[in-house]
């Protein structure tokens, strides 16, 4: 199909076909009062050359690329290695989903299985699915799993979730979330515990949290259990190179045999080899235990032989999905992230395990060096005292929107203000050194922050 | 097709049998056969109250899945534990080893209300035609 306008005659020929006089008489059904009764104000056509300057000039407002960023809060500034650009642009790829008619496209399935098999192992899950659209989404998906398995109906959030997660919980069950108290950024297993009982499907928590802290998975995970519900942690995938996966059992810590690591890990996988791009498109990614395969969203690409015994691969057990389901699919997810997980494949195969690790521990130095610079600022301090990542909370002496505006004026984005998510946060900056920040850039943001401190 | 004359049967496809004072449920040999190759039945849990005509499982098979609908409201006392592992009973012998879930029924009276083996066989016969 053409998109290109209609003429006159053939509008006069359209109108003659179906008996109506003129297009005024098709829309009389639309109230006047609710009619333009002008010309829509649109500026005329532009040449080629005119575009481009338009977009050009706005596109030199972008500051990402230039500015030094420490920005966070599950988008991230990593380097991405030109590979992965250059294998995600291959022809065989060219699609954003999962085909239609998925088995004829092997290489695409091979990717998504790849992909599966290293999410498998980051989170220490039996199995993971092709990928779903955000960190944020997949949360949901694993509340509305457990709220499937348990049949229960109460969610609780352990602890400092993204408030942007959390809205979207809320957006889909409502009334049954429930928060823990937060105290010092962390969440209490005291507090969890108060917070149980035998209508709780779920405990969700970040780990790393929002705030960029530890939480202690392997305790959360028992006292779920125990209350028989299911544990769900949503990690940060790069976390995950470093820290024990809160999916794998730990040394028998609960009561009788009660299993210590979680039932599902999701979370946001921007950072493996996908750019913040004005923040999206993202990749979420979901993986439970083998028992829960059967209430899994999404789509699931597995390895099977054709019938001269050759390696293959196709969507397996599809009947959970929508177009098999219907109403009872166990989600309306119904494709997954090809291109972002085509990404984050390639970018996982190149770093392979020690590079990542090293891409991780990078970021936990740069991070930590950052913390002990601002410290030693007057009127800025640390808003937690617990063990951080890769990000941490400062507390500024004046608004964080202010430290901000200071720093984005001289090429610094210095962190996200926490003020846009709560007013009693108005202070706080959540701020992220990825491994591409050097030393003197760091610096550099420490400066920015010591003069922006002075304003009032 | 023939089918058992010791079993009720639901319009659902279902069959219950009166085993003492408990009632066995299962899925018929014409359900199988429309389904094909069962893959995985999903059961309910021991001491699950269930309700008449509301669903109590799943039965997948390779290209289709359907929901398992109770005969008689009463507890779960036993489920078919070897379908985990072999789902093929169900196909191999519907009225038999691929037995589902065991009830304790509210009201034995309800099995009554079932279908006989003629009405049935005739519900099959006029949804085959």
């Amino acid at each position: 199909m053409s998109y290109v306008g209609r003429t006159r005659e053939e509008e006069r020929r359209m109108l003659a076909a179906i008996g109506v006089g003129s297009f005024e008489d098709l829309v009389t059904a639309v109230p006047a009062s609710v009619r333009l009764d002008r010309p829509l104000e649109v500026p005329g056509p532009l040449s080629e050359i005119e575009v481009r300057r338009r977009f050009g000039k706005w596109a030199a407002q972008d500051d990402a690329d230039r500015a030094i960023s420490f920005l966070g809060g599950g988008v991230y500034d990593h380097y991405i290695p030109a590979a992965v650009q250059t294998i995600a642009s291959r022809s065989e790829f060219a699609t954003a989903y999962t085909p239609y008619q998925a088995e004829v496209a092997q290489g695409t399935l091979t990717v998504i299985y790849e992909f599966q098999s290293m999410i498998c192992e980051l989170t220490g899950m039996a199995v993971a699915n092709a990928s779903l659209y955000d960190g944020a989404t997949a949360v949901v998906e694993a509340a509305l799993l457990a709220r499937h398995q348990t049949r229960r109906a109460r969610v609780v959030v352990a602890g400092a979730l993204h408030p942007n997660y959390l809205a979207v919980l809320r957006t889909y069950l409502g009334g049954d979330v429930a928060v823990t108290a937060d105290r010092g950024g962390q969440c209490a297993p005291e507090d969890l515990k108060g917070a149980l009982g035998p209508d709780v499907a779920c405990v969700v928590y970040q780990h790393p949290n929002f705030f960029g802290l530890l939480e202690s998975p392997h305790a959360l995970n028992v006292l779920a259990h125990e209350a028989g519900a299911l544990a769900v942690a949503c990690c940060d995938p790069l976390g995950l190179a470093l820290l024990e996966p809160p999916g794998r059992d730990a040394v028998e810590a609960g009561a009788a045999g009660t299993r210590s690591g979680a039932d599902v890990v999701v979370g946001e996988g921007q950072c493996l080899g996908n750019p913040p791009s004005f923040g999206g498109p993202l990749l979420g990614f979901f993986a439970c235990s083998s028992s829960l395969i059967r209430r899994m969203p999404g789509r699931i690409a597995a390895q099977t032989v054709d019938r001269e015994g050759r390696r293959g691969f196709v969507l397996t057990l599809q009947t959970r999905e929508q177009h098999i389901r219907r109403e009872k699919a166990t989600s309306n997810i119904c494709t997954n992230q090809g291109l972002m997980a085509l990404r984050a494949t390639v970018y996982l195969g190149l770093l392979g395990k020690a590079g990542l690790a090293e891409v991780a521990e990078l970021c936990v130095q740069n991070t930590h060096y950052a913390a002990t610079l601002a410290e030693k600022l007057s009127g800025y301090r640390r808003a937690h005292g617990g063990t951080f990542f890769r990000e941490f909370v400062l507390e500024c002496p004046v608004e964080a929107a202010v430290v901000e505006r200071f720093g984005r004026d001289r090429g610094v984005l210095p962190g996200v203000d926490l003020g846009r998510f709560r007013p009693e946060w108005r202070r706080w900056l959540l701020v992220a050194a990825t491994e591409q920040r050097d030393r003197s850039e760091i610096e550099r943001w420490a400066e920015v922050l010591k003069a922006a401190g002075g304003l009032s | 097709m023939d089918f058992p004359n010791d079993v009720r049967y639901t319009s659902e496809h279902e069959w219950a049998r009166l085993e003492g004072d408990l009632v066995t449920v299962g899925i018929t040999s014409y359900a199988t056969d429309q389904l094909g190759d069962v893959v995985f039945v999903e059961l309910p849990e021991v001491g699950r109250k269930l309700e008449a005509a509301k669903p109590f499982g799943v039965v997948e098979a390779v290209k289709t899945v359907s929901d398992l609908f109770t005969p008689v409201a009463g507890e779960v006392v036993e489920v078919n534990r070897a379908l985990a592992d072999d789902p093929g009973r169900v196909n191999q012998s519907p009225f038999g080893d691929g037995w589902m879930i065991r009830i304790r029924p509210t009201s034995a009276d309800d099995l009554e209300r079932l279908m006989s083996r003629e009405d049935y066989a005739k519900l099959v016969e006029e949804q085959h035609a």
